[in-house]
């Protein structure tokens, strides 16, 4: 039995209304979870990108990439493991602000590439970014003093091999 | 007098331009893509098109369907016998909703098709207006493209991109929302056909060195086998396949949408492969030793499980979607690119050959096929009539000429398996969606793309009454279309599963059936009844004889079954014969 990874997806595609509903709509069809999703603009002017995290086999995730690629609006879609990417998440942690001159959390923050960005009376807010185990190490020790809300981005990530965007863009046009 | 009332000619570049509402420019926008019939229903929110349809209907003809669903059908039919592109219309809510089986259908066998849709205002959209619904997001997965217009001005670069895509590559559905303001809406018309879209490659380039390695592997084959599939007729390749055929002396068999890209009767055309496919192609899939697939896509009711499927072929996939590359079937020697231009490099560098012992392996399996299933069908000697001798006769009283539209289910097996035919776009059924209600409507649009040729639909009893209502089609349009349906008082297809997979629990398929004849005569066409051997041959030449529209209903034996028939998940070579 083959074995399922962690696949980071990245797709280029025009900056349409109604591309994410085409792209969801494939890994839908094959019953296949998203972990996390990013939307952002790109290195290039007017193309955007997606950024999927997907747990599936290789060979499932090539099928995949080749039924998004050929979607009308998508220009180009890769797919790359773990140790091909860099990737970053970020966290944002509401905490009460009984705790914020508390020592251990001060202490917890230190070692971690995390700050405090925001303080008021009764609350402040930590963000941290890192790996996604750098995130959930964070959450589990900022758990007992009691999260007020939390949130984590979805991945974003560049890739260590090229992805021949602008060259293909300027051979089109 | 009104701007919009001064009628320039066919605008086919940007050279002039007009001050015209958006529903003009939808007419002027299908004119120029040389659009002169449409399929559809009015309702609210297409008015205004369907009023400029009433202005221009000298130049474009709308054909009223009974139904959306029919509409759909008939713009396939339409496509699948003249290779252009099927238009229909139809307004928001239920109107755009009943379109989705028809799309979904077209995408599935690569139908190029163009369906407009009113939808409410702008204003109104995302509040529950009446007759709303996100016909854009319902037809996201079953379109090769849609789009929401909101904008008059965006009219003309989105039909003209509709149509490229459509088309274009391997063809498919695209559907195009337009808002009732945005019909209303006036501004300066022009328009442009589309020939690219940057983020779309239509084509991929023919790799030569693929095909290179192609022409090794086949010129160094003992026993080479060819699957041929739609790909060839979409690409226009019939020619070039058939000379491919020749020189290289392959036995080569079809997928379902493959059928009469090359004529039955070719000495080296060796039938269908698939579920209830010919015997000796499905037997022999896993024998040979180069398997060479042409425009088709290893389909499931083709391959039977994977695991066993041809796992001691080496696999040349000639194909235009590079996401059927290794989708199903892992392939050797990928060769992407257009049917027609892929063969015809091909070919020179193919060796003369005849593989005349290869080729014998498959006629002693059609003689195993012949003295056990095709002798009893075609041939019968118990008292009921078989669809077999049905097919037969058509194919005798109209020597192959005709284009049979089937429906779904045991009838279309037969008619695919007998149906001896000599024209490329003759088997038009629907073949990836298994769409019951399909073959009548088909035929229509069929019909009326090429008025000079013999349509024949046929059906069941079961699909037959999912679109009967397009009869009324026939009749206002006054369509000739030949329509039969081989009468079993029963879902077949799935009675036939019933007997031999569920212990003969006829769970819900015996079907209690009106008055066919009767029914088709309240439409005022011609209708006959056949319910014994004898009587067969005359009807049918009745019906061929006929001008007009004919109904021929003919009661076949209850409780046949079609055979060979591989069970879903077998392996192909266990195709069973009884």
């Amino acid at each position: 039995m083959e074995e399922k990874q962690n696949f980071t997806v990245s797709v280029y595609t025009e900056n349409n209304v109604g591309i994410l509903n085409r792209l969801s709509a494939i890994f839908l069809k094959r019953h296949i979870n998203i972990e996390s999703m990013t939307v952002s603009k790109s290195e290039i002017e007017d193309v955007h990108r997606f950024t999927f995290v997907v747990i599936v086999t290789k060979t499932l995730i090539r099928k995949v990439v080749g039924q998004l690629e050929k979607q009308i609006e998508v220009i180009r879609a890769f797919y790359h493991t773990e140790d091909e990417i860099i990737y970053h998440e970020t966290a944002l942690f509401k905490i009460s602000s009984k705790h914020l001159y508390d020592e251990t959390i001060q202490n917890k923050m230190k070692f971690r590439r995390a700050h405090i960005i925001s303080i008021t009376e009764n609350y402040f807010v930590i963000e941290a970014s890192g790996l996604k185990e750098d995130i959930d190490n964070m959450y589990e020790k900022l758990k007992p003093y009691g999260l007020l809300q939390f949130v984590r981005s979805g991945r974003i990530a560049i890739t260590r091999p090229k992805m021949a965007i602008s060259e293909l863009l300027l051979e089109i046009n | 007098m009104k701007e919009t009332l001064t009628i320039k000619s066919q605008i086919k570049d940007n050279e002039t331009t007009e001050r015209i509402s958006g529903s003009e420019a939808v007419i002027k926008c299908l004119l120029a893509e040389d659009v002169d019939i449409l399929y559809g229903y009015p309702g609210g929110a297409i008015m205004p098109v369907y009023d400029e349809l009433y202005k221009y209907q000298d130049k474009i003809h709308h054909v009223l369907a009974r139904h959306e669903q029919g509409a759909t059908h008939a713009a396939q039919g339409f496509a699948r016998i003249s290779g252009r592109v099927g238009v229909c219309i139809a307004t928001s809510g239920p109107g755009a909703t009943n379109l989705i089986t028809g799309i979904a259908d077209a995408q599935i066998d690569s139908t190029p098709m163009v369906c407009i849709t009113g939808q409410v205002g702008s204003h109104l959209l995302g509040s529950d207006a009446f007759q709303e619904t996100d016909i854009i997001g319902i037809s996201t997965p079953v379109t090769k493209w849609n789009y929401q217009i909101t904008k008059a001005s965006e009219i003309p670069e989105i039909m003209a991109k509709a149509f490229y895509i459509a088309k274009s590559g391997r063809p498919g559905p695209v559907l195009v929302d337009i808002t009732k303001d945005a019909q209303f809406e006036e501004f300066d018309f022009t328009y442009k056909k589309c020939t690219k879209v940057r983020s779309y490659k239509a084509v991929p380039e023919t790799d030569s060195s693929m095909v290179k390695k192609a022409a090794e592997l086949i010129n160094a084959a003992k026993k080479p086998m060819i699957v041929w599939g739609q790909g060839v007729i979409l690409g226009g390749a019939e020619k070039e396949l058939k000379a491919v055929i020749e020189k290289a002396g392959i036995p080569s068999a079809w997928t379902i949408l493959g059928a009469s890209a090359i004529p039955t009767a070719h000495p080296l055309n060796i039938g269908m492969v698939g579920m209830h496919g010919n015997y000796a192609p499905n037997k022999l899939t896993n024998e040979c030793d180069v398997l060479i697939a042409i425009g088709m896509r290893f389909d499931d009711r083709v391959t039977g499980n994977l695991e066993t499927y041809a796992k001691q072929a080496k696999v040349i996939h000639f194909e235009i979607d590079p996401a059927e590359i290794d989708k199903n079937v892992k392939t050797d020697v990928a060769v992407l690119g257009d049917s027609k231009e892929s063969l015809t490099q091909l070919l020179p560098l193919l060796n003369k050959n005849k593989h005349s012992e290869w080729h014998q392996e498959f006629k002693d399996l059609y003689a195993i096929e012949y003295d056990e299933v095709i002798k009893n069908d075609l041939h019968p000697t118990k008292e009921g009539l078989t669809m077999g001798e049905v097919l037969k006769e058509i194919n005798k009283q109209t020597d192959g000429e005709a284009a049979i539209v089937t429906d779904v289910g045991q009838h279309q097996m037969i008619a695919c398996r007998y149906a001896e035919f000599k024209n490329t776009r003759s088997n038009i059924t629907s073949g990836g969606l298994g769409t019951m209600g399909f073959g009548l409507p088909a035929a229509i649009g069929a019909k009326m793309a090429t008025p000079e040729r013999e349509v024949i639909s046929i059906s069941g009893d079961g699909g037959y009454q999912m679109t009967i209502q397009e009869l009324g089609t026939i009749f206002q349009q006054k369509a000739a279309v030949k329509v039969v349906v081989l009468n079993n008082d029963f879902l077949g297809m799935v009675r036939q599963w019933q007997q031999l997979f569920f212990d003969k629990r006829y769970a819900s398929t015996e079907m209690i059936n009106p008055n066919f004849v009767a029914i088709a005569e309240g439409y005022y066409i011609k209708a006959r009844k056949v319910t014994k051997r004898e009587e067969l041959a005359d009807a049918v030449k009745e019906m061929i004889e006929s001008k007009e529209a004919y109904f021929l209903e003919v009661c076949v034996e209850k409780e046949d079954n079609v055979f060979p028939m591989i069970p879903t998940g077998a392996c192909v070579s266990d195709i069973r014969l009884k």
